[in-house]
This record gives structure tokens, C-alpha cells and sequence, in this order.
């Protein structure tokens, strides 16, 4: 065996000092470029003046007063951090290591500050505002790319999680108003997510239409049955159909008054309390156990599954149908979540963001919530900075959630790899 | 446990795979099932495995019938398999894949990983396997994958144990180690039904041996009988497993490739800086285990190849940075590794197969327009030359079988006049009837003079052709040697054991299975 590993060693280490993995190298180089767009921009050409942070709400138990900080100065330096951390990346790269995680996330959070510091020069902004805002438009996409992994996870693609928050959306909204009662929105919501997905197991499972045929198939039927429902009954007898109440807010004792982070994250509705509840279950439960064990084995390797007595199509289908189920409780969030009439359409494309949250968050729940936050933040970003009133053209501003969403995917992101028998169909020889 | 098949029937429509088949595997004895490619093996054992309902016939354990819904019930009544195609989930560890469908777990359904590791670690102890429970799959070699589903079937007890084709993956060092394994386990009493079409493994290991041929039982044979006797059952004709085939008269060197450097999208270095010639009227065999840069060096000399650096020369013309229709065109004949994917269009029909890099050339073309005409002739032709044995012409590549879609390959890229031949794998999945035959043509292509290149990572093949071999080991020449050389001093070089070395370690190794094949009654 000696024999056998002595050149294998030698091998491998020539690959690395000749630089062979030029992936390695291109984080380095778009950090560096950013930097140095951050020190110029941000930096030596930001107006001077002071750009103020409000971090506390009017009824915090910690009052803190506004943070005021010099523009230019302040930009400069988290554009120099940037430029530390490229440095840093570039070394590690050099010495063919790998770059560790934190400084992917150091960086981001130092060069979208010294964007913040830049675009609210001689303004104030409220901080906490700001990430309250990320939270909320970040529910329907956690709950939408949570679909997606359960999904995913046993190689069927589901398109349809625009379908399925649409339709969860809808008849919240349609079974609180009729009911008169919040929580019997809460339940229908997932039945419809169901009713969706059941479309898409049968259709892709049982008869081995195309996935993505399907899923985009059944987006479009969702809009138009929910359109038409929507003018036809919803909106000649608005008053009994089409007025839910909405989901109070539940302040949680002691966490909640935590600075900053208190009313940000424990200040919401139950279903945000679900969310929380859904990616941590979720996370252990495709990770740590037995169920999640088959699960990933049916989505990477179905026939190895099968040698082994796991019944392939059946978990396929009961992972599509849990699949549609969270992203209808999910699409509650539009309606009653929100305290909102339905309207047309008005998921307005979060389900195919979610779709690109959960490659980002390399098919898992725990990365599925990074990225959700991520797109959040740069859409609340546009609207906050929008209502500060920036020097930016406001058209730029409306880019930013997809800008954010195609460098992610596509740059920072790496190789990354779905499951390998995603998107095809297991039939037993 | 004795295992008792009786009168297995499986159809698939008019097709009959297994024409009532018997078989007894008796407790601890390893059982040989040796066949062509086709022959109905693999149905029979996956009709065992209860992955295919009989459609006569019954199973007997310990003298009870029992049927098997499915590969549950076979693996709960001690039957466990290794596939040919490994059943192990690439992304898991050892521990996860050994575990899946009879998970250990600590309440709530959590895993318990360290009672996975634990059923690893003491059945790899016990066969001294080696394995590592918390190494990935996809980083293991394939050797050491295989010892992973042993593992798998062990750890659900199983008594009887099926190997599909285990060795058509390994170095002939892993095969080695695998018959070791394979005795072990029978001295701790498990039964092994051994599924192979290599006469040498089955003779070195097998206590009893049938052969199957078309779906029936044709005959069985002790371990001692002459290869050429079970070739001849197999086949159901006389064979010759040897090529007739004169010394070679190297003539001048046509093919120069100098420090060549292929890298792999991913940027590693697939082929590794190597240099050779070869020149006209010799066989040049590229050996080595599968991944080992073979298959891009061929594909880098055909143009196919993106990243490639250094130089590779036809007759003074240099053929890095051309495209393959320009390689073509300088008279390279290219046989691809996979011939239903990369050497034909199934749906075409056999006569449009048969020009696909000549169609739009005189005379099967003029002008814009094909010549219809000119192709049949042309394919009726190729067919009497070639032996393809099929009904017409225009029937569709698919319908061939594998030999004779080998045979449409050979017979478009040897029809005009070349330069350099390469044929990659020519001979795999193909039945020793028309192994004989390619190997032929291959000899008289190098008789006339074109320099030959072949890759195989089959060593029978390599020494059966070669005049001189080139082993190959990550990228790398590990050494270029005489067709002659010994298998055994091959073997180690595909392991990337330097000559030397080899020469020296193969000594000890032969007086060692000498010493061990006395003992045992076998030959190695």
C-alpha cells in the first residue's frame, strides 16, 4: 500500500504549487475590485458630512441614542477592511488553502456599511427599520426555498413554489375572511400548497412528465385560477370574502428586548415563530436523522436507495406534498401575515427568488435562510434608501434585489453542487 | 444457508433472458456463474435480488420457497449484492452508506452516527478491509469502494453473497486482494456467487462453476478445466484467445507528442507533461486503471481536448489548436471509449453511421446533396467486409448489438486511408467472438503500416496487442516497456509503481502465490 500512496503525494502537491485551481483565484480578485471601488466611491469621492444609524424603537426598554459618524472617514475605513480581507483571501489563495468562510461574510457586511455610510451622507437612517424590513420580506422566501430543499432533496425540482405561495396566499386570505377567524386562514394555507404540489407529484411521479414543464405549467394555472376567483367573487363581495384579519403580533418577554435584535426578531407573528421552528427542524432533521439519511440518499442516488428497501417514488411524494405545504403556510404570510387583502398576482415572483435562495443556500434550510435574509435586505435596502432620498437614480435602486440575487448565484457563490439525481425520473427496471 | 434456484424463467416481451434456469449455491462454497455479456447473468441474480418478479420458476432457502417482493425481503433472508455499478451514494460517508435503510438511531429518530462507525470499524477489523467509516465515497478508490459494499451486505448478515462483475473495475493488484477477500469470507462460511466473463479469475478462485449461454444453463466445469474448454462452452463455438500476429516492422516515427499538459475544466492536471513517439507499423497499448489521463490524451490527439499545452506532431504537422475536423483530415482514425454515445448516432441507420465523417466528401457527396446511392453501396460493402451481421442497412445503429456496433466504428474509421489509428477500449463489453475479430483488424491496420495507438485498461488485451506498452498513472508515464513485459511487473506499474520497483516486487510476489497456490490447490 506504501508503494501506492508515495506518488499519489507527489501528484497532488505538484497540482497545487502550479496553481491549478484557477476558481481559487477569483475571490481574491473580486474582493480586491470591490475594495477598491468602495475606497474610491464610498471613500474619497462620498460627500463629507455625517451619516446617523437610529437604532432603537420609541418603545425599547434600552433607549440608545442615534449613532452619528463621520461619512468619508468611516467609508474609508470599512473600504480599507475590505482591502484587508482581499489581501488576506489572496494569500490563503497563494498558499493554495482554502479561504474560510467568515471572511466572504466579514466582507459583505463591511462593504454594504460603507455603502450605507455613503448613500445616507448628511441623512439618518433607521437601523433597526432596516432590518425589520429584511425579515419580513424575507418570510415568504425562507418558506419558499424551504419547499424547494424538501424538494430538491429527493431530486424533484419544484418550479411551482410561486404556485404554492400564490395559492397559500389566497386561501388564507379567503378562509380567514370567511370564517372570521385568523387561525383557520393558517390552516388552509398549507392545504393549498398541498393541492398544488399534489398537481406536481402525480404529474412528475406517477407519470413522468418533465418537472420543470410541469412546475411552470402549474404557476401559470395558480395565476389564473386565482385571478379569475379573485375578480369574479373576491372582488363583488369583498366584505365576506376577501377581508381577513390579520395575525397579531406577539412580543416575546425578555428576548424581545434585547437591542436592536429584540424587536427585529422577536417582535412578529406566529408564522414567523414557524419559520424559525421550520429551518431549525428542518436543518436537524435532513441532517442529523434517520429520515433525513433516506431522503438525501433517494435525491442523490435513487437506485442505491432502492437495493436498500427505501421506497423511492413514495418518499418522493410525500417530500413534494411537505414541500407544498410549507410553501403555502409561507404564501400566509402575504395575506394574513401582513394583515392584507389578497390581490392579483401580489407574490409578484418571490417564489422564483426563493428558488435562487435555495442554490445560493446550497440546497440546505440553514443556507436557504442566509440567502432569503440576503435578498431581503438588499429590497429593503432600495426601499429605505428610496424614502432617505439618495443621489442614486431611483431605477438603479429597483436593480439591487436582482443585481444582489445574480451575483450571488452566479459569482460568490463557487462551484456548487445540486443533488445529483435532481430533476429526473426513477422507474424501478 | 443453501440456496436453491429452480426453473427461473424471465421474459422481457419476445425476449427470453432466463430459460429455466438451476442452480444450488451449497453453503461456503464459491459459486462461478461465467457468461458472455448478454448472456442472462445479471437478470438472473437481480431476479434473486428481487428486483425482478420470476415469471416461472422458484427460490429455495434452505429447502423453503420463498418469493421476494424486493431487495428488502432477499437482503432479510441473508442474500446481499454487490453491483457492478456500485449502489453507494457518492456524497455520504463510509458509516452514512453502510447505515442507509437499517439506521441505528438514538431516540426522535436522530442518527447514531457513532454506532455506524462502530459496525465499520469492527466488520473492516474483522476482514482486515481498512476502511476509513468517516471517509467520503466519492474520494475512495474504486477498490476500496468495493470493500464499502461488501461492508454493506456483511452488516446485514448476509449468508450469501452476489459479486457482479466485481473485478471490471480493479487494478490487477485489487484483483488480487478481492480473491483473498473472497477466500476469507468462505472460510468464515459465507457462500459467494461470483459473476464474471474472465476465465483467469474463475479458474483462480471458484469451487464450482456454470456457464450460462442465451439464457440457459449450457454446462458446468471444474475451477481445473483448460480456459479454452470454457471459452468454447461460453461461446458455444472454438475460440482462440490469443491474436496470431507477427513481429512488428517498426518503420519511422510518425507520432511525436512532446511535455503535453491536458487540464480538466476544473484545471487539474489531467495528462501530466508526457512525451513518446510511435511509429509506423507498431502497436503502442496505453495501459493503466480508468481516470488516469487516457482518455484525455486520445481526446487531446483528436482535437477534442480544451486545455492543451506542448506539442503533438502527425508527420511534422502539428496538431495542437486544430480543430477535429482539420485532426481528421490529416488522416487520424479514432475508435472513442464509448461507442454508443461517442462513436455512432443510434438513431441513424447503419449505412448513414458509416460516413458520418465523410458525408459531406466526394463521392458520397456532391455538392450540397448526399448521394444516397453512393452511402448504400458503400454500407452493403462495409457489412460483407466487416462481418456486421444485421438484416439491412437502413435499420437504425441501435438495433445492433454491441460487437457489431463496434464493428460499424472500425469499419467507417478504417475505411480510408490513415496516418495514425487510435482505438480506445476497442474491445469493451464485446464477447470473445468479436474480441477475435477486432483484434484482427486491428493487427492488419498496423500491418499496413499506420501506427497504432490503443487504450485498454484490460491487461489480457494490452499484452495480446502490444509491441510496446505505455503505463500510465495519474497523468503520468509511469514507464514505457516492452510488449513482453510480465503481467504481474504491469499489474504494479498501473498502481504507479516505477519499473524497477515492479520487476523486484513481482519477483517476491509470484514465489509468494506460488508457495499459496499449493497450498490452496489454485493457481494464480
Amino acid at each position: 500500500m506504501s508503494t501506492v500512496t508515495a506518488p499519489t503525494q507527489g501528484a497532488a502537491s505538484q497540482g497545487a504549487v502550479g496553481g491549478s485551481t484557477p476558481g481559487s483565484r477569483k475571490a481574491p480578485i473580486t474582493y480586491a475590485v470591490l475594495g477598491l471601488f468602495a475606497l474610491v466611491v464610498f471613500g474619497l469621492l462620498g460627500q463629507p458630512g455625517s451619516s446617523t444609524f437610529s437604532v432603537s424603537t420609541r418603545t425599547d426598554l434600552f433607549q440608545i441614542t442615534p449613532i452619528g459618524v463621520p461619512s468619508r472617514l468611516t467609508a474609508i475605513v470599512l473600504a480599507l477592511v475590505c482591502l484587508g480581507l482581499a489581501a488576506f483571501a489572496a494569500l490563503r489563495a497563494k498558499e493554495g488553502r482554502r479561504t474560510p468562510g467568515w471572511v466572504a461574510g466579514t466582507f459583505a457586511a463591511a462593504f454594504v456599511l460603507a455603502f450605507l455610510t455613503w448613500a445616507v451622507a448628511g441623512e439618518s437612517i433607521p437601523f433597526t427599520g432596516l432590518l425589520q424590513g429584511t425579515l419580513f420580506l424575507a418570510v415568504p422566501l425562507v418558506f419558499g426555498a424551504l419547499s424547494g430543499v424538501m424538494c430538491e432533496r429527493v431530486g424533484v425540482i419544484n418550479i411551482a413554489i410561486e404556485g404554492q405561495l400564490l395559492a397559500g396566499a389566497f386561501l388564507a386570505a379567503v378562509a380567514a375572511s370567511l370564517s372570521g377567524n385568523v387561525y383557520a386562514g393558517l390552516i388552509a394555507a398549507p392545504i393549498a400548497g398541498v393541492l398544488v404540489a399534489l398537481l406536481l407529484a402525480v404529474f412528475t411521479i406517477t407519470y413522468a412528465v418533465n418537472q420543470i414543464i410541469v412546475g411552470v405549467v402549474l404557476n401559470v394555472l395558480v395565476v389564473g385560477v386565482t385571478g379569475f376567483l379573485y375578480s369574479t367573487v373576491l372582488t363583488v363581495n369583498a366584505s365576506s370574502w376577501n377581508q381577513p384579519p390579520g395575525l397579531q403580533r406577539i412580543a416575546i418577554p425578555l428576548l424581545s428586548e434585547i437591542p436592536v435584535l429584540g424587536p427585529v426578531l422577536f417582535r412578529q407573528n406566529l408564522i414567523v415563530y414557524l419559520m424559525y421552528a421550520a429551518v431549525i427542524v428542518a436543518n436537524i432533521a435532513l441532517f442529523r436523522s434517520k429520515w433525513g439519511l433516506r431522503v438525501r440518499a433517494v435525491g442523490e442516488h435513487p437506485r442505491a436507495a432502492d437495493t436498500v428497501g427505501i421506497k423511492v417514488n413514495a418518499t418522493r411524494f410525500k417530500n413534494v406534498l411537505l414541500g407544498g405545504a410549507i410553501a403555502g403556510l409561507g404564501g400566509a404570510f402575504f395575506t394574513i401575515g401582513a394583515g392584507l387583502a389578497f390581490g392579483k398576482e401580489m407574490t409578484a415572483g418571490k417564489g422564483y427568488i426563493a428558488l435562487a435562495a435555495m442554490i445560493f443556500g446550497r440546497w440546505s434550510p440553514k443556507g436557504a435562510l442566509g440567502a432569503a435574509l440576503l435578498f431581503g435586505f438588499a429590497e429593503q435596502l432600495r426601499i429605505s434608501l428610496g424614502i432617505v432620498g439618495t443621489g442614486i437614480p431611483s431605477q438603479f435602486m429597483l436593480m439591487t434585489p436582482y443585481l444582489v440575487t445574480i451575483f450571488a448565484v452566479a459569482g460568490l457563490v463557487g462551484r456548487v453542487r445540486p443533488p445529483a439525481a435532481n430533476g429526473t425520473h426513477y422507474a424501478k427496471s | 444457508m443453501k440456496l436453491e434456484l429452480r426453473g427461473i424463467t424471465k421474459r422481457f416481451g419476445p425476449l427470453v433472458a432466463n430459460d429455466h434456469i438451476d442452480l444450488v449455491i451449497e453453503p461456503g462454497e464459491i459459486h462461478a456463474l461465467l457468461g458472455e455479456n448478454g448472456a442472462g447473468k445479471s437478470t438472473l441474480m437481480n431476479v434473486l435480488y428481487g428486483l425482478y418478479d420470476p415469471d416461472e420458476g422458484e427460490i429455495l432457502v434452505d429447502g423453503t420457497a420463498r418469493t421476494f417482493a424486493g431487495p428488502g425481503d432477499a437482503m432479510a433472508a441473508g442474500i446481499g449484492m454487490v453491483h457492478q455499478h456500485f449502489m453507494l451514494v457518492p456524497v455520504f460517508t463510509v458509516a452514512e452508506n453502510v447505515v442507509l435503510g437499517h439506521e441505528p438511531t438514538r431516540g426522535g429518530g436522530l442518527l447514531d452516527l457513532a454506532e455506524a462507525r462502530r459496525l465499520v470499524r469492527e466488520i473492516s477489523d474483522r476482514f482486515g478491509f481498512d476502511v476509513d467509516p468517516d471517509a467520503l465515497v466519492e474520494d475512495l478508490p474504486v477498490g476500496v469502494q468495493q470493500r464499502v459494499e461488501i461492508i454493506k451486505a456483511l452488516s446485514r448478515d448476509a449468508k450469501v453473497l452476489i459479486l457482479d462483475e466485481p473485478t471490471a473495475v480493479l487494478t490487477p493488484q485489487e484483483t488480487d486482494e478481492l480473491i483473498g477477500i473472497m477466500r476469507q469470507l468462505k472460510a468464515a462460511g459465507t457462500s459467494i456467487v461470483f459473476i464474471t466473463h474472465k476465465l483467469r479469475e474463475v479458474r483462480a478462485v471458484a469451487d464450482r462453476i456454470t456457464v450460462i449461454r442465451r439464457g440457459a444453463v449450457v454446462g458446468s466445469a471444474r475451477p481445473d478445466a483448460a480456459e479454452t474448454e470454457l471459452a468454447s462452452l461460453m461461446v458455444g463455438r472454438a475460440v482462440s484467445l490469443g491474436v496470431a500476429k507477427s513481429p512488428a516492422r517498426a518503420g519511422d516515427v510518425r507520432l511525436q507528442v512532446r511535455d503535453l499538459v491536458v487540464r480538466s475544466a476544473t484545471g487539474q492536471r489531467v495528462v501530466d507533461g508526457i512525451s513518446f513517439d510511435v511509429a509506423s507499423g507498431e502497436i503502442l497499448a496505453v495501459a493503466g486503471v480508468q481516470g488516469n489521463g487516457q482518455t484525455e490524451l486520445t481526446e487531446a490527439i483528436l482535437g477534442l481536448q480544451a486545455h492543451v499545452h506542448g506539442s503533438i506532431e502527425l508527420r511534422g504537422t502539428q496538431l495542437v489548436g486544430r480543430t477535429v475536423d482539420q485532426v481528421l483530415e490529416a488522416g487520424v482514425g479514432f475508435v472513442p471509449e464509448d461507442r454508443s454515445k461517442d462513436g455512432l448516432v443510434k438513431e441513424f441507420s447503419i449505412a448513414e453511421n458509416l460516413v458520418l465523417d465523410l458525408h459531406d466528401k466526394q463521392p458520397y457527396a456532391q455538392g450540397w446533396s448526399m448521394r444516397p446511392r453512393v452511402i448504400r453501396e458503400n454500407a452493403e460493402r462495409r457489412v460483407q467486409e466487416f462481418d456486421i451481421r444485421t438484416t439491412g442497412v437502413e435499420l437504425a445503429a441501435a438495433n445492433l448489438s454491441g460487437g457489431n456496433q463496434q464493428k460499424v466504428v472500425l469499419a467507417r474509421e478504417l475505411s480510408r486511408p490513415l496516418e495514425l489509428f487510435i482505438a480506445s477500449q476497442p474491445t469493451r463489453g464485446l464477447d470473445v467472438g468479436s474480441i477475435e475479430f477486432v483484434h484482427e483488424r486491428i493487427v492488419t491496420e498496423r500491418d499496413n503500416g499506420t501506427p497504432v495507438i490503443i487504450v485498454s485498461t484490460e491487461l489480457d488485451e494490452v499484452v495480446a496487442l502490444a509491441d510496446r506498452i505505455l503505463v500510465m498513472y495519474r497523468g503520468r508515464i509511469v514507464g514505457l516497456v516492452p510488449g513482453s513485459t510480465d503481467r504481474d511487473v504491469l499489474g504494479l506499474m498501473m498502481a504507479g509503481v516505477p519499473v524497477d520497483e515492479a520487476v523486484a516486487q513481482a519477483a517476491v510476489h509470484r514465489t509468494e502465490t506460488t508457495a499459496a497456490g499449493t497450498e490452496q490447490g489454485g493457481v494464480l
